[in-house]
């Protein structure tokens, strides 16, 4: 199970291939899926572990446990995983990522939301941030083709969703309990409510398991029934892929002409670098590691990074920031039972103007400590420790959301030239802050939450708001895409403006963020890049 | 409320050992078991301090469930083995007898007196905080991931539980 263990695995590179993928994750996945059905030769290298997925009980007892903390569940951490984090707010990177095949996907928490008509013209709607050199009815068919991939289970009720052209592949999950309570206050606000896209099966579907209620989503799903990205990295893998794991790519080199990559120099455990030669190469490692290594592949030609004439390579640095307000009822709400949500509210999601951003209310199913939680990290045992536990579960209730974060400049990553990695490599600095726009967008989103909980009847007991938010683990906008070479670093097919043969299809590429959930937009843009390479090959 | 087999099969499954519903539940350890009779004694006799009242059937619980928990797990169970003497090396010292030989109420006594309640659970930490989580905790943790445990406080289907989806949809009854 441990990721540092020796074994006997060839990880020496293959012959010159069609593709070389960097990343394992849900993007990386899809793009060597699909050029490997179309009859390419793929090698996607990894540089974090092939987890076994017999060990996954075993991670939810360390996530359940209080021993253990969160970044150990998928063995983050240590000299590999070092960062650092200097803007005004910290930001935890390795609560925020997985590194190892199936990435992220293996943490995530499985919301899956097309993005808004209005999030790819957000400045000429309102003037702030940026336009996507796309539109919604450009991306709108690789949406359809992402919920197929990741067996999406939704629901055509939402009123402010942007225009589909046929049902979601399985059934939404049926609203909870305290759903329906919710319905009935926000029913008395003018507040619409709708059902969740969930990247987790509602039926059995291609073998997989269909939701057992197993309660522990993020960061781990014992059933499979979540989607995670081993799904496309196997099938990739049974059309002939080699996936390479525990081998981080140090740097891509290019020709003596600088217009094309040549190959990635990666690391294994045995301490010896090796080169993969490809046509084609596919940055899929995530909005942080993507711009370091484009930087740490600094050469005489390109001193500032590749693809970097543009000087924006991490530049634009976005997540999202989570609101909430929480309390209780005096009834039972019937929390924790299952560990994803039911209905949400997007009827604060569009821009009127400039005044605030995008806000995504989620109703919660897991408000409040679980029994189980309880017992193991109190001072109490026997029948005091149940008597607290009855005291203390089965009546909370919460709404919590999502809120915009626009682009700004000044939020990057960039190498930390005083601290290196496991093998000498500057870390990533993350420099991250909130601007007015953002807390002003949180403020609103904690009166809406309060008006909920206050026609529900609710005792108000804790809020998120601007001073105490924190991230919801989105890396997004520092690569991003555009026509303009000098106000961007990939182009509309997700390749970069500088290097013909580089494509990054990553939440690195949104110029804008949104306030969904991204990766059903990493999804769709990665089906879209492996199109076009598919033509350039 | 009684603890059956049922309830067994879901802690098991909530550490991840695979066991089917025709598996064999030995409430004994065997000949190769990495934790002894002693040991298993122990563990039951923490549950009587930590579990509820209300909790019935706790020593076959405990049996079958640690004795099969640890069957693959030689270094879970040697941490086991490990906070059991540290425990005893504790009861000796104030009670002159291993701590399966206390009364119940001498029992919760050696714990709290260890503070064991206070403590951090830490599979490498001090003596108090390794009886609090190969001990204390495990067995909380076996007993809150069950259907019976769920039950006990108030949800049918608990976290780490696999109890299906329709739970979550009722109202209280």
């Amino acid at each position: 199970m441990a990721a540092n263990e020796a074994d006997d695995v060839d990880r020496t590179p293959s012959d010159r291939v069609d593709v070389c993928v960097v990343g394992a994750g849900p993007a990386g996945g899809l793009v060597a899926d699909r050029l490997a059905a179309a009859g390419h030769d793929v090698v996607v290298i990894e540089a974090g572990p092939r987890f076994d997925d017999g060990a996954r009980e075993r991670r939810m007892e360390r996530d359940i446990r209080p021993a253990h903390g969160p970044d150990s569940v998928w063995e983050m951490g240590g000299d590999r995983d070092d960062y650092s984090s200097s803007g005004d707010r910290d930001y935890p990177l390795n609560a925020a990522r997985v590194k190892g095949v199936g990435g992220s996907t293996l943490h995530w928490q499985g919301m899956v939301m097309r993005l808004h008509e209005q999030d790819f013209e957000l400045d000429s709607a309102t003037g702030v941030g940026a336009d996507w050199p796309i539109d919604y009815e450009d991306l709108r068919p690789y949406y359809a083709a992402a919920e197929q991939e990741l067996g999406v289970a939704g629901a055509s009720d939402n009123p402010f969703a942007p225009p589909r052209e046929e049902p979601h592949p399985l059934p939404a999950f049926p609203p909870s309990h305290s759903d329906s309570l919710f319905a009935e206050a926000c029913e008395d606000l003018g507040i619409a409510t709708h059902s969740v896209p969930n990247a987790r099966l509602s039926e059995s579907r291609n073998g997989r398991s269909a939701c057992v209620g197993y309660g522990t989503c993020q960061p781990v799903c014992p059933s499979g029934a979540k989607y995670d990205a081993t799904i496309h990295a196997q099938r990739a893998e049974d059309r002939g892929v080699r996936v390479v794991d525990r081998a981080p790519v140090q740097r891509l080199e290019h020709d003596d002409q600088g217009d094309s990559v040549t190959a990635a120099v990666y690391a294994t455990p045995d301490g010896r670098e090796h080169r993969q030669e490809a046509r084609e190469f596919v940055l899929a490692a995530g909005g942080v590691e993507i711009p370091r290594l484009l930087l740490l592949s600094a050469t005489d030609q390109y001193p500032d990074g590749l693809a970097n004439s543009s000087g924006l390579v991490g530049r634009f640095f976005m997540d999202h920031l989570f609101a909430g307000v929480g309390g209780t009822l005096d009834e039972p709400t019937r929390q924790n039972h299952v560990g994803f949500n039911t209905t949400e509210s997007h009827q604060f999601y569009d821009r009127a103007d400039d005044t605030r951003g995008a806000i995504k209310l989620e109703f919660l199913n897991y408000a409040g400590p679980s029994p189980v939680e309880m017992a193991l990290d109190g001072d109490d045992w026997g029948d005091e420790l149940l008597d607290r536990i009855r005291a203390n579960y089965g009546t909370h209730v919460a709404v919590g959301a999502i809120v915009e974060q626009p682009p700004r400049a000044e939020n990057r990553v960039r190498l930390d030239p005083e601290r290196t990695d496991d093998h000498g490599n500057p870390v990533p600095d993350v420099v991250w802050s909130l601007g007015d726009y953002t807390r002003r967008t949180i403020e609103r989103a904690n009166e809406i939450q309060r008006d909920v909980l206050e026609a529900l009847g609710a005792d108000v007991e804790w809020a998120v708001g601007p001073e105490n938010t924190g991230p919801a683990f989105h890396h997004m906008g520092t690569t991003r895409m555009g026509d303009d070479p000098e106000e961007s670093v990939v182009n509309p097919q997700l390749r970069t403006h500088d290097l013909r043969n580089l494509t990054i299809p990553s939440s690195s590429a949104f110029p804008t963020g949104g306030a969904m959930n991204p990766t059903l937009t990493i999804a769709a843009l990665a089906l879209k890049a492996a199109d076009h390479v598919d033509d350039r090959l | 409320m009684e603890l059956t087999r049922r309830d067994v099969l879901a802690a098991l499954a909530a550490t991840g050992v695979a066991v089917g519903t025709g598996a064999v539940l030995r409430p004994e350890p065997e000949e190769d078991s990495p934790i002894g009779d002693h040991d298993v004694a122990t563990l039951v006799a923490v549950a009587g301090v930590v579990y509820p009242s209300a909790v019935e059937g706790v020593e076959s619980f405990v049996s079958e469930y640690s004795v099969t928990r640890v069957r693959d797990r030689p270094e879970y169970a040697a941490g086991v083995a490990d906070a059991v003497d540290a425990l005893d090396e504790y009861t000796r010292d104030w009670y002159d007898a291993d701590f399966a030989d206390l009364d119940a109420a001498t029992r919760e006594r050696a714990l709290s007196g260890m503070d064991v309640d206070y403590a951090n659970p830490d599979p490498g930490g001090s003596d108090r905080e390794r009886i609090r989580y190969y001990l204390v905790n495990d067995l909380l943790y076996a007993l809150f991931t069950t259907p019976t445990g769920g039950e006990l406080a108030g949800i049918e289907n608990p976290q780490g539980h696999p109890g299906g989806t329709s739970s979550y949809q009722r109202g209280p009854e």
